[in-house]
């Protein structure tokens, strides 16, 4: 395929700072400040996205929450289809009992990775609360659970798949949407 | 995904193999370095059999806790309890295992050829855990890690095996993927331990121990076997241990970087003395803690990877 376009651009750089604006002032609302509150970003996009959340409730609140990371590929139920190929360090370094923990990706889609990364969670100790932060919700849940903090509800089909570019791995910053069969191969996994 | 459905030898693994045994390798060093739960449930549900038919105390135990850290069911078969010494043959033994749904052979063997055979007659993975003098994969693959860890890389370093090379299962292993990783071997040891057919590791080998130290990243010294022996001629303890022997005297013409490292058991006074075994260049412990981490990336690479037609 040449040149490989996405069929839509839904967010660009200044509407995704002012989704991540206001999904801090959400969480800072929510947890009665930041003293309690750590984030924990889902690898490969929700690391960055955790390091800007985290910067921007500083500027808020004049406290910045500590950043960990999540790599969920040995907590996945589907290594018999899909083994990850690229693995990266889990590094949480800090306390998580009885801290309000966000965790953070960059699309909410079936909902497998969440239950993942709660298990993958869970095995660092007890924390108060567990909430979910994601840039996209695109729907299609496919177990019980839903994000807390959402940046754009994005209805889309299967036969899209919707992307989160960032500027620390992608260059740029922007969500879009693309055809499955037209679609370039991926940087990162998710 | 590795090239290759079964860990019979280094023989058959491409540099890609390794580097992603490595590499996985590395993420389950944290998970085992973690202060919580040193668990993941990547292989829940898979059925590991142990079919240890020689003696192992450490790479048997660091093969369960590779199993038990990625939530595998085991079971554990021994030489002296398995039906083998009621004159089953392997073949019988190993279908009827088979035919209980094993996922996975972890094999440990005197005669060489061993796991290979069983691959034969089950259509579960089988990893070798050592057969007779022939091959030790899993033992090359945390030596590699080891050495990695401490250097950043394989390419161009150069490696000193010394000691009982005819009889080592470790060298042959160990060998030929340290060639494949782009490490220049050296074997080292008495003209009775020496390998026939230099060709089949295109190692230099040489006899004398002193010329070589200096140069050398690395110097792995085999454990000598005297169980494996069968009348191969060492004169003495006292005269193998001042020959080739790694003591302090050699140690200290050692580069400042080098590093020091042993598959274990050790005989202490004869192969090593006890002052190099425990000095800052030993890597020996963190060669234990790597067969954990390196086994559990083996089984899951082996694992994960070959299930194309299932669905969940």
């Amino acid at each position: 395929m040449n040149n490989p376009k996405p069929k839509a651009t839904i967010m660009d750089d200044v509407a995704m700072r002012r989704a991540v604006t206001r999904i801090a002032h959400e969480i800072l609302e929510h947890n009665e400040g930041a003293d309690s509150v750590d984030l924990v970003g889902i690898v490969s996009r929700g690391v960055p996205l955790a390091d800007i959340l985290s910067r921007e409730i500083a500027e808020i609140e004049g406290k910045r929450p500590s950043v960990g990371k999540l790599d969920i590929s040995f907590y996945r139920d589907d290594i018999s289809r899909s083994i990850a190929p690229v693995l990266h360090a889990t590094n949480i370094p800090f306390d998580i009992n009885n801290r309000n923990i966000v965790l953070v990706d960059d699309v909410l889609y079936t909902g497998r990775t969440v239950r993942s990364a709660l298990d993958a969670l869970m095995d660092f100790g007890r924390p108060r609360t567990v909430q979910l932060a994601v840039m996209i919700d695109r729907g299609h849940r496919e177990l019980p659970i839903r994000a807390d903090f959402v940046g754009k509800n994005v209805p889309s089909s299967h036969s899209e798949d919707v992307r989160v570019h960032l500027k620390e791995i992608d260059g740029d910053n922007s969500v879009t949407i693309w055809d499955k069969a037209a679609m370039p191969a991926k940087g990162g996994n998710r | 995904m590795l090239s290759v459905r079964h860990l019979i030898d280094t023989t058959s693994l491409t540099a890609d193999d390794i580097t992603q045994i490595l590499d996985t390798a590395r993420s389950f060093a944290e998970i085992n370095a973690r202060k919580g739960i040193k668990k993941v449930p990547a292989l829940r549900g898979r059925t590991i059999v142990n079919l240890f038919l020689e003696p192992s105390t450490r790479t048997r135990s660091s093969f369960e806790l590779a199993e038990k850290r990625l939530s595998a069911d085991t079971l554990n078969m021994g030489g002296s309890t398995s039906s083998v010494v009621k004159g089953e043959s392997l073949a019988d033994t190993i279908q009827t295992i088979d035919a209980m749904n094993v996922d996975m052979f972890v094999v440990r063997a005197r005669l060489a050829g061993t796991p290979q055979k069983i691959t034969e007659n089950t259509d579960a993975i089988v990893i070798n855990a050592g057969d007779g003098k022939h091959q030790h994969p899993t033992q090359a693959m945390l030596d590699l890690f080891t050495i990695r860890e401490h250097f950043g890389q394989l390419d161009g370093l150069k490696v000193a095996i010394v000691g009982d090379l005819a009889h080592s299962r470790v060298c042959g292993s160990l060998a030929p993927a340290l060639k494949t990783m782009g490490a220049d071997v050296t074997l080292v040891g008495p003209p009775t331990f020496l390998v026939d057919d230099p060709s089949y590791y295109k190692c230099p080998q040489t006899s004398d121990f002193d010329s070589v130290i200096p140069e050398m990243d690395v110097v792995y010294m085999l454990r000598v076997q005297l169980e494996r022996m069968e009348g191969a001629a060492i004169p003495s303890k006292r005269e193998y241990n001042r020959l080739y022997g790694l003591d302090l005297r050699r140690e200290r013409n050692m580069k400042d970087n080098a590093i020091i490292c042993h598959p274990g058991p050790m005989n202490r006074g004869m192969e090593i003395n006890t002052e190099v075994a425990d000095c800052a260049r030993s890597r020996i412990l963190d060669q234990v803690t790597a067969g954990v981490a390196t086994r559990m990336a083996e089984m899951y690479l082996l694992l994960g990877g070959d299930n194309d037609g299932i669905s969940n």
